[in-house]
């Protein structure tokens, strides 16, 4: 669909061509000469491109509004450039709705896929069902390069320090002892001819803090910003004021058609918030867009070519309608999505008649009874980690993944990442699912340098039916040098989530989809047949206390223990150069001998 | 005399397996004193998890022992019990046998020197009798076997067993006579954990002593010896050294071992000097003050070769002392080498100052690691200093200790020539000073 601005553009620009002859013509000559310089210089350039871009790329952007089991509603933004442009070509130069900034790093330092998740809070999945997307808490990044890249880790390391400046974020504190190169749990979601994980990198720093400071930035990246569109709803002293928010950049190349011979790129940005209005809004929890955001929607994008509002009603018991959405939907979407059947009431803000009857709006969701939260649904999949033990000597981590599937089996690949100064003794880890021991049948295992390289763990364990796997390994603090503790060192450090990657079995048969229909939500993760879903999971981060050398003392325990050795070096010293001898009476020091010269003009006996 | 060996043998190995069975043994296997990231048992089983895992142990930073350890508990991890116990038996016997010659060579050599006259006339009372000399050895034996720290450092399974046994061979060896086996245990000793290299002076000494060449360095056969001595050293430690390559196929030992004992990258607490400081030392001075403090292990070397020419047993056992001082990753287990040699020292008792006190330090200290390191780790009641200074207090303790002991050997030698009974020159009992 041709974006409505299109026209205007051309015509202004013929406007001003017109108006610069004339100029010419009547007086003013400098002016116009300058101004007609400047046409000639930059006029043509974008005026050749723009006739062939101009249906080249597409904005669509939606959000999903869905309440959760417990009470809370997950809000779920996706907006989607997608580009019919070869970007590695280095041959583009004008950007339109895809953002120069991530364009010109894609194609500069040889990006195949960039995943940039940023995120404050923890998806609980025990509580809140599988997420659409789901992040670990702190900054997430993991890149795959073209295989024309030769100095991988090198364009990791710039890579990193320009997104750590688009995003303000402290990405640049990626490096070698926090990058990991996962063999098997994540694989391109774009087009990819080969899966050599060589040039796959996977970073998480789970310390970082997620602000306003990271949303400005990743608003701007939008074509139309936070002026109209769904992104007026990004407020954010309303976005912070939640229980979970994560926002996350996903570049990847995909198909242009279904015939796949020509590659598109696809920018999409995605923010998930999860607002907690059981606790916060007096034990109810209706809510509205208005009660969220503090803002309603008023006006679409006029850049988009798709903007939509999905409301999950589907019922969870089949014969009550519990709930109602106001106002009515412009239509109800049926998918299947995650395994279950879902119902989504669609609101169309590009179809006319929705603003209409008022000038905007305000979706607005009511519990026609409350609803008793025992029968709350649990997630096919979900994991809980903790630390064990006690003392700062050694600890234990310890791993529970759940398979509540009644009657199916399926494994599961789990990514560990664990800092060096835990020292992880991969000798100790057990894998028990009910009481016997469970064998995984991959493992790769890359063990901890000194300063330089994380532990990384990754493991493909068959989950049985029904079961709970506990999954141990021992470890071992180690005491840094001074200067390595950060500032708060007694806070503990911070261990990044567990990745669990599943081809989850789903009760529900799925249907193919076509990708491009189907809403954005459902196509990130490529589906691999009608029976199974694909699903990443994080868990819990983990906080780690480590021996703490005294910290004010550096001066005192460099001059005890130099101490030490020096009166070892000075027995020793006295041992080796001296020998004894007979102690002789000795004429005396000076003191003796002045005495004595006195004593002798006293005339008294010498001493 | 073998049958008093055998009870002792036989009460040590009781013991062991008796704490092997007990809950303590996963106590002591833990204690940071007994096992260093050197040579935990801990993390040989590690390595091997590796190795069966198809991962180099060596990629990581757990694992830090040789290769020839490698494939010797690839092959001996079902029996690791049986044989540290016998370790430390065949470590017991070759120091019994040891100082068995030793005692031998002593006397005849007290027998020449009083035969030609080079004692003073009133020294009877400080010459060593048979019977005194009589159960060193036993001694010597049951100090290294029934000391708590060889038992503690057995019972946790610490690889420092094994290289005390190679440096015990090494002592036998070298009393013995035997050159070409004295340097294939010395290159093995130096190959294990690199400060015995050291140990290169006190027994090239001690061989040419017994060989009779003069050490002289005008002398012909003394450079013929020395130059003999070492290629057979440096050979055997290139043939050692190269089997390992061929074992594993990798260079990556290396710096793993030799890399990790001399730059100390791991602070992990241990008895020794290093730890703490290097934890709070500021970075840009730590490659400085680590060559200072490594430096220490050889610095005595060349000075002690000088002044104790003529003693290279002694010698042997102050080296042995500096290198548990000063080692990079101490335990008990090195201790407990060097404290096995103190019975053949015995007659220097009357000439030691501070034995007491000395000995009341480094007991209370033992006892204070565990309980100080409770109040750290555990309890939060104390802070790292508390642990810190207790190694501080126990390192003076051995070094003063040793000081004492050398001190004592000094003075000995002293009265042995000029007479015990010394007088001023206006005739009234003298004092002995060092000047």
């Amino acid at each position: 669909m041709a974006p409505p601005e299109a026209a205007p553009l051309a015509g202004r620009r013929k406007r001003k061509r017109r108006g610069a002859a004339r100029g010419g013509a009547g007086g003013g000559m400098a002016a116009a000469l300058l101004l007609l310089l400047l046409l000639l210089a930059a006029g043509p350039g974008p005026g050749r491109a723009d006739a062939g871009q101009e249906r080249r790329d597409a904005l669509r952007e939606e959000l999903l509004l869905s309440p959760l089991p417990t009470g809370d509603v997950a809000a779920t933004f996706q907006f989607r450039t997608r580009w019919d442009a070869d970007l590695q070509r280095g041959s583009v130069s004008h950007y339109r709705l895809f953002p120069k900034a991530l364009g010109r790093l894609v194609a500069a330092l040889g990006v195949r896929e960039l995943h940039l998740a940023l995120t404050q809070g923890f998806w609980r999945t025990r509580y809140w069902g599988q997420p659409p997307l789901q992040a670990p808490a702190g900054a997430e990044l993991w890149v795959w390069f073209q295989p024309t890249v030769t100095d991988v880790d090198k364009a990791w390391k710039e890579l990193s320090n320009i997104l750590s400046g688009i995003f303000c974020a402290s990405l640049n504190f990626i490096d070698s002892t926090n990058t990991v190169i996962p063999t098997a749990s994540f694989k391109p979601l774009g087009l990819a001819n080969g899966t050599d994980h060589h040039l796959l990198r996977y970073a998480v720093l789970p310390r970082e803090v997620v602000c306003t400071e990271n949303l400005t930035p990743w608003k701007k990246l939008l074509p139309c910003g936070s002026k109209a569109g769904l992104a007026v709803l990004l407020k954010a002293e309303r976005l912070f004021h939640s229980s979970y928010h994560s926002q996350a950049v996903h570049i990847r190349p995909i198909c242009r058609d279904a015939s796949c011979l020509a590659m598109s790129w696809e920018l999409r940005q995605t923010l998930t918030v999860v607002f907690d209005f059981f606790s916060s809004g007096q034990g109810k929890k209706d809510w509205s867009l208005f009660k969220m955001f503090s803002r309603t929607l008023t006006d679409t994008c006029p850049l988009a070519s798709q903007s939509k509002v999905y409301v999950d009603i589907s019922p969870k018991t089949k014969e009550k309608e519990l709930l109602e959405v106001s106002p009515p939907p412009t239509s109800v979407h049926e998918a299947v999505v995650q395994g279950d059947k879902k119902t989504y009431a669609v609101y169309d803000l590009l179809s006319p008649s929705l603003f209409n009857t008022s000038r905007s709006l305000n979706v607005q969701l009511k519990w026609k009874r409350p609803q008793d939260s025992s029968e709350m649904p649990i997630p096919t999949l979900h994991a809980q980690r903790y630390v064990a033990g006690y003392g700062l000597q050694t600890g234990e981590i310890c791993t529970l993944i759940y398979n509540t599937h009644p009657y199916r089996a399926f494994p599961v690949i789990l990514l560990e990442t664990v800092p060096w100064y835990l020292r992880l003794y991969v000798h100790t880890l057990t894998i028990i699912t009910k009481g016997k021991e469970n064998k995984p049948s991959y493992i790769h295992y890359q063990p901890a340098q000194d300063r330089r390289r994380p532990h990384l763990l990754e493991m493909l364990i068959q989950l049985p039916a029904n079961s709970v796997t506990k999954i141990t390994i021992q470890f071992e603090r180690a005491l840094l040098k001074w200067t390595e503790y950060p500032p708060d060192p007694n806070h503990g450090f911070y261990v990044g989530s567990s990745v669990l990657s599943a081809l989850v079995p789903s009760v529900t048969a799925m249907k193919d989809m076509d990708v491009e229909q189907s809403p954005l939500f459902t196509s990130l993760f490529p589906s691999s047949d009608g029976s199974s879903y694909f699903v990443r999971l994080y868990t819990e981060p983990l906080l780690v206390n480590l021996p703490t050398p005294d910290f004010s003392m550096p001066y005192n325990v460099i001059c005890l223990t130099c101490t030490v050795v020096a009166v070892c070096y000075g027995s020793f010293y006295n041992l080796l150069t001296r020998t004894f001898h007979v102690e002789e009476p000795s004429r005396g020091g000076l003191a003796k001998r002045l005495a004595n010269v006195i004593r002798k003009f006293r005339g008294v006996p010498p001493l | 005399m073998a049958a008093p060996l055998v009870l002792v043998v036989l009460a040590a190995v009781t013991v062991r397996a008796a704490l092997y069975r007990s809950s303590l043994a996963v106590f002591i296997a833990e204690r940071v004193e007994v096992a260093s990231p050197l040579n935990a048992w801990k993390r040989v089983v590690e390595g091997l998890a590796l190795l069966d895992l198809g991962v180099s142990p060596y990629s990581g930073a757990i694992f830090h022992e040789t290769p020839l350890i490698i494939y010797l508990f690839h092959f001996l991890i079902e029996y690791a019990e049986l044989v540290f116990m016998i370790t430390d038996v065949l470590t017991a016997v070759a120091l019994y046998l040891a100082i068995q010659d030793f005692n031998k060579v002593v006397f005849k050599k007290q027998k020449l020197l009083i035969e030609l006259d080079k004692y003073a006339p009133d020294v009877a009372e400080l010459i060593q009798t048979p019977m005194e000399m009589h159960y060193i050895p036993l001694k010597v034996a049951l100090f290294y076997l029934l000391n708590p720290y060889t038992v503690m450092s057995c019972v946790a399974k610490s690889t420092c067993a094994i290289n005390n046994s190679v440096i015990a061979f090494f002592i036998l060896a070298t009393i013995k006579g035997s050159a070409f086996l004295s340097a294939v245990f010395l290159a093995l000793a130096t190959y294990q954990s690199l400060y015995p290299l050291t140990l290169f002076a006190p027994a090239l000494l001690y061989l040419l002593q017994r060989q009779f060449i003069p050490i002289k360095l005008k002398s012909k056969s003394f450079w013929l010896y020395t130059m003999q001595y070492t290629s057979l050293y440096l050979c055997s430690l290139v043939v050692i050294i190269c089997l390992s390559f061929f074992l594993l196929n990798s260079w990556d030992f290396i710096p793993s071992v030799y890399g990790f004992i001399l730059s100390v990258p791991d602070l992990t607490p241990n008895i020794g000097l290093f730890w703490y400081f290097f934890a709070e030392m500021f970075e840009h001075f730590s490659l400085f003050f680590v060559c200072v403090f490594q430096i220490n292990v050889f610095f005595y070397t060349i000075p002690l070769a000088i002044k104790l020419k003529e003693h290279p047993m002694f010698f042997m056992f102050v080296q042995l002392a500096i290198i548990s001082i000063f080692k990079s990753y101490p335990t008990v287990g090195d201790i407990a080498l060097y404290m096995a040699f103190l019975p053949v020292w015995s007659h220097l008792y009357r000439f030691l100052r501070n034995i007491f006190i000395l000995s009341c330090v480094l007991i209370f200290c033992s006892f204070l690691f565990p309980v100080l390191w409770h109040l750290w780790i555990y309890a939060g009641s104390a802070n790292s200093n508390f642990y810190y200074a207790i190694t501080l207090t126990f390192n003076i303790g051995q070094i003063l200790l040793i000081s004492d002991y050398f001190y004592a050997f000094l003075r000995r030698e002293y009265y042995l020539t000029h007479g015990l009974h010394l007088t001023r020159q206006d005739g009234t009992e003298a004092m002995l000073v060092l000047k």
